[in-house]
């Protein structure tokens, strides 16, 4: 027993003493290795069917996500539909092929590997939820293949690597936009935030809005957590109202959203509420009724913009789906736009090729504002602010970086 | 001398394996999550088919192994053994952080399993699905374990072999155990809790002995599905529906069956992607239908056909092992 000690002792001191600190490497992010030595190899990265250049889509189509996944991919089909019509790109057609990954992380990454090296897709369009995100994009880093993220919002994705898009604004900017708004146009001097704990979207908005508000020179006077899935929001209520804020920011989901209005409202809770695009569904009215109406968002576009082509977007999405398209949607189709331009310009449909050609992306016309892509490959676009009136989002103003 | 054999033998398949596989991630991915469920299966199958006691709270420690070891390699990642190799060194510090995943977690078992399963009864379920639940709170609460959003960034050291090294090793512990007095107490307190009291049996040594153990290789397994994914987030991956698709395995595959565990498990993991190759060969290229639904309500569905007509199990209690032993030697 004893010399089973002294080994021990010595095996770890050993292992201590040559501890070292590795030499550190020029780039910043290193890129994580694919399971095993193996690398999907990005040189036989062509598509399975000749006549066909497939396009590879991981979303949550069921889960507690769905509904944005299921947006997001009407949006991806309505512009592969028209691009298909125009005549596809370099003279084939495009399919997209889908993977559920029921929002979880391990399944997306299954999914995307799945896509990279059986499917042999060219470019891979996903995920919603950053966490999904992020567990795919070391994936498609490593295997060179171009992914395009039409809504993860969180500033670590894009990090990954520089085969890693997105089409979306991100957190920071969206808390920005809101702290600008309740300070300059609503003059609110003091605020209340409800967060949800469990979701890193609301986490980051939270942060951001709280950081800025009061630099401009607001004041936070509380701020509240739930986690998502709750259904008694009193407490928290209760301890905001004795603050009497002028306004309450809650960075969450509809479903939670529409509980916590209603709940404000049933305790005399009066204040003007205001949020994300996390509130943008149509669920939203159904299940917050009057309790949401006055409330002040930030979005990604407005289906109020009176410009030619978000118009001929809606009027398309409409007659294809038979419903007002959310910001997801327009996302979605944002990003499948980008990603088959891109396609159009590159000199082939290789990995680099193609992702030099989304990193070129400048002033591309989305229907959630013009795209250019900067050197993080962030697009640098405004959010516009919207307001409830008349159970129906109303388009308020436009704020640019 | 004997006892070492298993072990060479496994070692050598196991290289060979990994040698073999090298090329195609896809199979690389899935022989790895394929690896990591059996191992839970198989440690579960040590608490709720070998010792009768019902635990619904395996993600839980799984969590804690997946998330302690991958803190542990964070901190390691940018350090390396000056007289190994890096590739080598890394697999040292590999294999510390899955034994402090697995400490910690096998720690926690004890913690959990030790009033619990003072107790006859269904103390034990109710207590680790709480358990379970708690530990994901408190990670998502824990900046420093990346809150909501997970712990990204995770350097990705596991491999086919170490995967079912874990496999092998858990599946001899398992098959050891039950030919062992340990064993035999434990299936005495299965069968009957107050017979094995009477018989001298230690009834709640021996349930947090077993405990712990399950414990232990859970968080060992979390550790090394924390290497093998980019992102660990507090979400599905650790939550009571992980927990229950453990249970899930155990059961489909007979309760007390080690051999079960391991084929429902290896079935159970690939059936969601072996549907997928199904749809995507009947389905074509249609790129708008999202077949990709149906999985879940086929794989219910295939789960209560089972249930139904092998209501103990694929399995029952039995072990592919039993028949090769009656056909080597039919006197005994």
């Amino acid at each position: 027993m004893r010399v089973h000690v002294v080994a021990a002792v010595a095996a770890l001191s050993v292992l201590g003493l040559g501890c070292e600190r590795k030499p550190t490497t020029a780039e910043p992010v290193k890129p994580p290795e694919t399971a095993g030595k193996d690398k999907p190899k990005p040189a036989d990265a062509k598509p399975a069917d000749s006549a066909v250049i497939l396009l590879g889509e991981v979303g949550s189509l069921t889960g507690s996500e769905a509904a944005f996944g299921v947006s997001t991919q009407n949006g991806i089909e309505l512009a592969l539909e028209e691009a298909n019509a125009a005549g596809g790109v370099k003279g084939k057609k495009l399919a997209v092929r889908v993977y559920d990954d029921q929002s979880k992380p391990e399944e997306a990454a299954a999914a995307t590997t799945r896509l990279i090296t059986q499917d042999k897709v060219v470019a891979i369009l996903g995920e919603v939820a950053s966490s999904n995100s992020l567990a795919m994009a070391p994936i498609a880093q490593e295997a060179k293949v171009p992914m395009v993220s039409p809504s993860s919002t969180n500033p670590k994705v894009t990090e990954v690597g520089d085969y890693i898009f997105r089409v979306c604004f991100i957190d920071p900017f969206q808390g920005f936009v809101m702290a600008r708004y309740a300070h300059e146009e609503l003059k609110f001097k003091k605020v209340a935030i409800l967060t949800d704990k469990k979701s890193a979207y609301s986490e980051g908005l939270t942060e951001v809005f709280q950081r800025k508000f009061a630099e401009m020179g607001g004041k936070i006077v509380g701020v509240e957590a739930y986690a998502k899935g709750d259904t008694d929001f009193r407490a928290q209520l209760t301890n905001i109202k004795k603050l009497k804020p002028e306004g309450l920011y809650v960075p969450g989901y509809y479903q939670d959203v529409a509980i916590i209005a209603e709940q404000a409202r049933e305790l005399g809770l009066k204040v003007v509420m205001m949020g994300g695009d996390g509130w943008d569904s149509e669920k939203l009215f159904e299940l917050g009724g009057s309790a949401v109406e006055g409330s002040f968002v930030s979005n990604h576009y407005s289906a109020d913009d009176p410009s030619p082509r978000v118009q001929d977007f809606i009027k398309k999405y409409q007659a294809k789906f038979g419903a007002v398209p959310d910001s997801l949607a327009a996302l979605g189709y944002d990003a499948a736009n980008v990603t088959i331009e891109a396609m159009r310009r590159a000199p082939d449909l290789s990995g680099p090729s193609l992702r030099a050609a989304i990193a070129a992306t400048r002033d591309f016309p989305g229907v959630a504002g013009t795209i250019t892509l900067d050197e993080k490959r962030n697009p640098v676009k405004p959010a516009v602010v919207l307001t409830i009136e008349g159970g129906k989002f109303k388009y308020k103003s436009t704020i640019a970086p | 001398m004997k006892s070492f054999l298993p072990v060479a033998v496994a070692i050598v398949v196991l290289g060979l394996l990994q040698v073999l596989s090298g090329g195609s991630a896809y199979f690389v991915y899935l022989a790895m999550l394929v690896g990591v469920n059996v191992v839970l299966a198989v440690s579960l199958n040590i608490i709720n088919g070998l010792t009768g006691q019902f635990s619904i709270g395996h993600a839980g420690f799984m969590a804690v192994g997946a998330y302690l070891s991958a803190v542990t390699s964070l901190a390691m990642k940018d350090f390396q053994l000056s007289f190994l190799p890096e590739a080598v060194s890394n697999q040292v510090f590999f294999v510390v952080s899955l034994a402090a995943g697995g400490v910690a977690a096998g720690l926690f078992g004890f913690l959990v399993g030790l009033p619990s399963l003072r107790l006859k009864g269904d103390y034990l379920a109710i207590v680790t699905l709480g358990f379970g639940e708690i530990i994901l709170v408190a990670v998502r609460n824990t900046p420093s374990l990346g809150g909501a959003l997970g712990l990204p960034g995770m350097p990705q050291y596991t491999t086919v072999f170490s995967v079912w090294f874990v496999v092998f090793l858990v599946v001899l512990l398992a098959r050891r155990l039950l030919f062992s007095p340990h064993g035999r107490s434990l299936a005495a307190i299965r069968e009957d809790e107050v017979a094995a009291e009477a018989m001298g049996v230690d009834t709640t040594s021996y349930k947090v002995r077993a405990f712990v153990v399950s414990s232990f290789f859970a968080g060992v397994a979390g550790g090394l599905f924390a290497h093998f994914q980019s992102i660990i987030t507090p979400g599905d991956s650790f939550s009571f529906v992980k927990s229950m698709e453990v249970v899930v395995m155990v059961v489909a595959g007979g309760l007390g069956s080690t051999t079960g565990a391991v084929v429902a498990a290896v079935v159970l993991t690939l059936l969601p992607e072996g549907m997928r190759s199904l749809f995507n060969l009947l389905g074509g290229d249609s790129d708008s239908l999202s077949i990709d639904q149906l999985r879940k309500p086929i794989f219910g569905l295939l789960l209560v056909i089972i249930m139904l007509t092998r209501p103990q199990g694929i399995f029952g209690t039995h072990e592919a092992w039993d028949w090769l032993r009656k056909k080597k030697e039919p006197a005994t």
